[in-house]
């Protein structure tokens, strides 16, 4: 084999979930009443940002072969601190943007260190937490309410120059500046390590907790900053139960789609990010074709099902019954 | 050594640490409660807290039995409340219908749980995945089905009669129940070559292939049943408010993860006891009780929920030192 | 260099799991530019040893220099950091990361806080030279590597830390005969650049060609040490052995009838581990299973019990065929087989479950009626064989977890034997279990066999495999390379043709006159 080939087998997943985004947004934009126009785009990519965001974080978890069940309540929680803090002046917009952040980064850092430290699951231990989040979430904001340094919020949900979305550039700074750095870092590696396999990765002498660590933390500030654009989309801040869980379910549904392992070890927050705008996108094909917006929630459902149906195909490649159980 | 004093040795055995500590904490939640109002320990308060939690025990019964398998059971929200409303609109079809209306409900969850079960033995996708994605499915068939808005068909008598009657005067049917499925559960358990192989699988699911037991089987089953039990769940919650509602099981899937946890059975599996489980369930009530009693808003309920399960699990629940 | 002191030297070395005593006052002392070998039997206390100077576990007891200055290992990096890199038995290569990954893992080169993966890809490269595995793609994912070139990645991966020590703990038992000979021309270059390398080895041959110096161990202590060369291979395993090995095993029947076998295979062929095995296996039998570790006997195994798919070839009981889908239906009445499998912790037992609950667990469809528990049908079968094998618990409701490995390991026989199976498998039953219980279950086997069953044993013991067995097959690369019986089953022909050596028996014929 080839290098090309060698680095395409290990950008597979990503670049399926590429194929899938790109393949459902041309139907996506040819069904579309206005067609492939900067505001259609502009609609798609706000909504889409906002998942690919969480979707960004629960891969930090994943990949050390942990699962992030606070995710959402973390996204919920920052979104209702933005809604009293992100305003006023510069200075103070700013403050308050690294104060929701760092609560973020807080939050993520507090689920890595009870599942890490205290040796919990990871599963429990964050469906505690998240009770934990969404209960502070609802101290900060009982109803619906707050509002947002608006300049700040059109800034960064409009157009850079009346053609590109704003949150997409965002997201594609994260990537470059959170994401790619952590993934090439040596903790990146031992997080990585750690969830494919944690005794060889301590028998090799890797700092696996620290490793871990920095991605439940990574994860915190990524959902921190999911919680932000929200804010900046909708000016307030809402305590819903509901949406939390939601983007708790659908950032696994894009982590799978994305071809990140829920094993552990495997799989690129840049794959989670296309899977999420690709589940966006499905989702939103059902508005292009005028139908019952009533079937949304069981379509969504459905996408999820067959995204991990198509992990369970590998099984029938096992030839030794025994590796079911490991 | 008499078999009477091995059976003895054998239920002190039981009583682990974590059992022991979830009783205490029953019992320090009821003498805080009652210097708070001495209504804590009047019978009438403690028989209204069993019929409260009795609902939530046959929840926590069957997501025991999917925890003791190391697995868990994320669906058990929309199962709730699809056990609720197909008992409901059941109910809507004459007279057979009403008759059938309780059985239906529950044959509804055993599909979800089969369906769930078919994915974690058979597909092996990890259960927290695929309980998750049915339980978005089953919210999805609600919706369509209910048009999005709370569904309108009532209970039926026979609902409202098992959730709110009492047979025996002074003892509401509901509880009878929970202590039914609970026998039920502890023979299973303890006597059945089923409960062994529960017990078994969750241990160690590969030695319990190599001993020849259909693991695959038995895992789908445990699944189909916390189906069933959690639509029951649903249908009696249906009768006692006379109807049911959309978000009705959100309420329940913490909860009964919690009670089971709590209660001492680990969550990797193998390990806990049916008596840990109903103290978990009274612990988890109880607490709930005093923290509405005390007026404590929605948000702090849940921020003292969290901490305190993260709390009882570091003392006991953790995981051994790996070096 | 030639004369200097020892580079390193372990003195007083002690280490307890729990009750058990792994190493006791033991000590080894390395130079540079030689191979050291260590010998022992399994369970004589190597791979703790050489756990404790990678620094994976720490010692109770015990002195380590290196340099003549005072070291302590906290952790394996520490370890590495002193120059002592370790190529481990089982792999510490990380599944899902690539080959070039793998090799740099613990200290990786990195340019603003970042790995750079030129320079990581360099490195890798040069390893992989210097491990003689040239042809292999940095890039590949260990995972789909086949397992003797993981275990040259291993080596790759030692060697990238530029280690003055290195130690090779079985590090060859994976390999292909292929790549065993490369491996020795790479061991043997860096000998001659000055490391000092420890090497674990049940292979006497590989030994007599590597080895500078020896020491053995036995029953976690230290033996004796000696240059290589100046003791006899006898005196050598005597001294592993420390007893006359004949003594302990029951006497073997001689001739068997030639009745027809209750297990038969044709051909027998699954993925790329098993090709075309035949044999068969008569009631009243032992038959051994040799040949190195890792050459298909477990697969072999595994395969009659149900467990592989996509088996092809043919398997008889009884003279007919059949198909076995699963362990369930390998146990059931007209087949009645039983799998003592290799690793108790992990497939033979439930370690936190009571002895009671283990031992029925193969038996619960015996056990219940109408899926109840009889619990007094169970408590008689449990009593039964718990006085068959002598099984010491103190309660029957404690967990199996606590009771020793040799009782354990009866458990997990006791657990089959209720029953009554006419076939029994056993992968490797006497591994880490102490000399008496090994002697128990070597009678146990043999009165089986008397009894009428069907005995199918794979043991990495040879002793285990001469003292018991009616016939031994040995498998070499997933296919039968021969078949010993009776007074041809002797450590030489087992070794040679384990080796895959065509004739290496010893001269018994005097040329013709």
């Amino acid at each position: 084999m080839k290098d090309w080939e060698y680095r395409l087998a290990e950008h597979r997943g990503t670049l399926t979930a590429l194929a899938i985004f790109v393949v459902m947004f041309i139907i996506y934009t040819a069904n579309h009443p206005a067609g492939f126009t900067a505001n259609v785009i502009q609609t798609a990519a706000n909504k889409g940002v906002l998942l690919a965001f969480v979707a960004m974080a629960q891969t930090m978890v994943v990949i050390t072969a942990g699962i992030d069940l606070s995710v959402g309540m973390i996204f919920l929680l920052t979104n209702c601190l933005a809604s009293w803090l992100v305003v006023g002046s510069p200075l103070e917009t700013a403050f308050g943007v690294l104060v929701v952040l760092a609560v973020g980064a807080l939050c993520g850092a507090t689920n890595g260190a009870i599942v890490i430290y205290g040796r919990l699951q990871p599963i429990v231990a964050t469906i505690a937490t998240g009770a934990v989040y969404f209960g502070i979430a609802l101290l900060l904001r009982p109803f619906p309410g707050g509002s947002v340094n608006e300049h700040l919020a059109d800034a960064l949900t409009g157009r850079i120059f009346a053609v590109v979305p704003a949150s997409l550039v965002a997201l594609a700074a994260v990537v470059l500046l959170i994401w790619v750095p952590f993934s090439r870092s040596v903790y990146g590696r031992a997080a990585y390590a750690a969830g494919s396999s944690e005794t060889s990765a301590y028998m090799s002498g890797m700092p696996i907790r620290r490793g871990k660590l920095l991605a439940y933390t990574l994860s915190g500030l990524v959902a921190a900053l999911g919680g932000l654009f929200l804010t900046f989309f909708t000016y307030t801040g809402d305590a819903a139960f509901a949406s939390g869980n939601a983007y708790t379910l659908f950032s696994i549904a894009a982590v799978v789609l994305g071809g990140v392992s829920l094993f552990g070890g495997k799989g690129s927050a840049i794959g989670a990010v296309f899977g999420a705008l690709a589940f966006r996108t499905i989702g939103d094909l059902l508005f292009v074709f005028d139908l019952d917006p009533l079937w949304q929630p069981l379509f969504q459902g459905l996408i999820l099902l067959a995204a991990i149906s198509l992990g369970a195909l590998a099984l029938f490649r096992v030839r030794n019954r025994l590796e079911w159980f490991l | 050594m008499t078999r009477a004093t091995e059976r003895k040795q054998g239920f002190m055995r039981s009583l682990d640490p974590a059992v022991l500590t979830a009783f205490g904490c029953i019992v320090l939640l009821l003498v805080l409660g009652s210097f708070y109002s001495r209504s804590f320990l009047s019978p009438e308060y403690l028989l209204q807290q069993l019929k409260v939690a009795s609902f939530l025990g046959i929840i926590a019964t069957g997501m025991m039995l999917v925890v003791l398998l190391g697995q868990i059971d994320l669906s058990v929200p929309w199962t709730v409340a699809t056990g609720a409303m197909m008992a409901c609109a059941a109910a809507a079809y004459g007279p057979l219908g009403t008759t059938l209306a309780i059985p239906f409900g529950i044959l509804c969850g055993i599909g979800i749980g089969l369906f769930n079960g078919v994915g974690v033995a058979y597909l092996r996708i990890p259960s927290m995945i695929v309980t998750l994605a049915t339980n978005a499915v089953a919210q999805g068939v609600m919706v369509v089905y209910t048009g999005g808005f709370s569904p309108q068909d009532s209970a039926t008598a026979a609902m409202r009669y098992l959730a709110t009657g009492a047979l025996i005067p002074g003892i509401p049917n509901v509880v009878f129940i929970w202590a039914l499925i609970g026998a039920a559960m502890v023979f299973l358990l303890r006597r059945t070559g089923f409960g062994r192989a529960v017990y078994g699988i969750g241990n160690r699911e590969r030695a319990a292939y190599l001993s020849g037991i259909n693991t695959r089987r038995i895992v789908m089953t445990a699944f189909a049943a916390s189906g069933g039990l959690s639509a029951f769940g649903g249908v009696l919650l249906a009768g006692y408010a006379s109807k049911a509602a959309q978000s009705m099981g959100d309420a329940y899937l913490l909860p009964a993860i919690a009670a089971v946890v709590l209660g001492g059975t680990s969550i990797l599996g193998g390990r806990g006891s049916y008596l840990g489980t109903v103290a978990g369930v009274i612990l988890i009530t109880l607490l709930q009780s005093i923290l509405s009693v005390t007026q404590m808003p929605e948000a702090g309920r849940q921020i003292i929920y969290g901490v305190v399960i993260i709390l009882m699990l570091l003392l006991y629940g953790r995981a051994p030192a790996s070096r | 260099m030639e004369n200097g002191g020892p580079l390193f030297r372990m003195e007083g070395i002690s280490k307890r799991y729990g009750g058990v005593r792994a190493l006791e006052n033991a000590g080894l002392s390395v130079r540079a530019g030689a191979i050291h070998a260590v010998l022992g039997e399994n369970g004589a206390g190597k791979s703790t040893l050489i756990k404790i100077m990678a620094g994976v576990v720490a010692a109770d007891e015990g002195q380590m220099t290196l340099d003549a200055q005072p070291v302590k290992f906290a952790s394996p990096a520490a370890a590495n950091a002193a120059g002592i890199a370790c190529v481990f038995q089982e792999l510490s290569l990380i599944p899902e990361l690539s080959v070039a990954d793998n090799i740099v893992i613990s200290n990786p080169p990195t340019r603003f806080g970042m790995i750079d993966r030129k320079a990581q890809r360099r490195i890798a490269e040069e390893a992989l030279a210097r491990a003689g595995a040239a042809d292999i793609h940095p890039l590949a994912l260990v995972k789909d590597l086949p397992l003797s070139r993981k275990q040259i990645v291993e080596i790759a991966k030692a060697l990238a830390r530029k280690p003055r020590i290195l130690i090779l703990d079985e590090a060859t038992s994976a390999l292909t005969a292929a790549d065993v000979s490369k491996v020795f021309a790479v061991l043997k270059r860096l000998r001659a650049e000055g490391l000092a390398l420890v090497y674990i080895s049940h292979r006497m041959n590989e030994i007599a060609e590597l080895a500078d110096d020896c020491t053995v161990f036995r029953n976690g202590s230290k033996v004796a040490s000696y240059a290589a060369g100046t003791r006899s291979d006898a005196e050598v395993i005597e001294m592993m052995i420390g007893r006359e090995y004949h003594s302990v095993y029951p006497p073997k029947p001689g001739r068997l009838a030639q009745i027809a076998p209750v297990l038969e295979t044709r051909n027998l062929s699954w993925a790329d581990r098993l090709h075309d095995i035949s044999f068969s296996l008569r009631s009243g039998e032992i038959v051994g299973l040799g040949g190195l570790d890792g050459q298909g006997q477990r697969d072999l195994l595994l395969a009659l019990f149900g467990v592989l798919r996509g088996l092809r070839g043919t398997v008889l009981v009884d003279g007919s065929p059949i198909s076995i889908g699963s362990p369930a239906q390998a146990r059931r009445h007209g087949i009645g087989m039983a799998l003592i499998p290799e690793d108790r912790k992990t497939e033979g037992l439930m370690q936190p479950m009571t002895v009671r609950d283990n031992l029925s667990l193969a038996s619960l469809d015996r056990l219940t009626r109408g899926g109840i528990i009889d619990r007094a049908k169970e408590e008689s079968a449990i009593n039964q064989m718990m006085t068959l094998l002598a099984i010491k618990a103190g309660n029957i409701d404690a967990p199996v977890g606590a009771l020793s490995g040799g009782n354990q390991q009866k458990v997990v026989i006791a657990k089959w034997l209720m029953r009554q199976p006419r076939i029994i498998l056993l992968n490797d039953p006497t591994r880490g279990i102490d000399v008496g219980t090994k002697q128990e279950i070597y009678l146990l086997l043999r009165r089986l066999a008397d009894e009428g069953a069907a005995i199918l044993f794979y043991s990495t013991d040879y002793a285990e495999l001469i003292g018991c067995c009616d016939r031994v097959l040995v498998l070499y690369d997933g296919t039968v390379k021969r078949e010993l019986a009776g007074a041809e089953i002797t450590e030489r022909a087992l070794i040679a043709s384990a080796l895959n050596i065509p004739s290496a028996e010893p001269t018994q014929r005097e040329p013709a006159q």
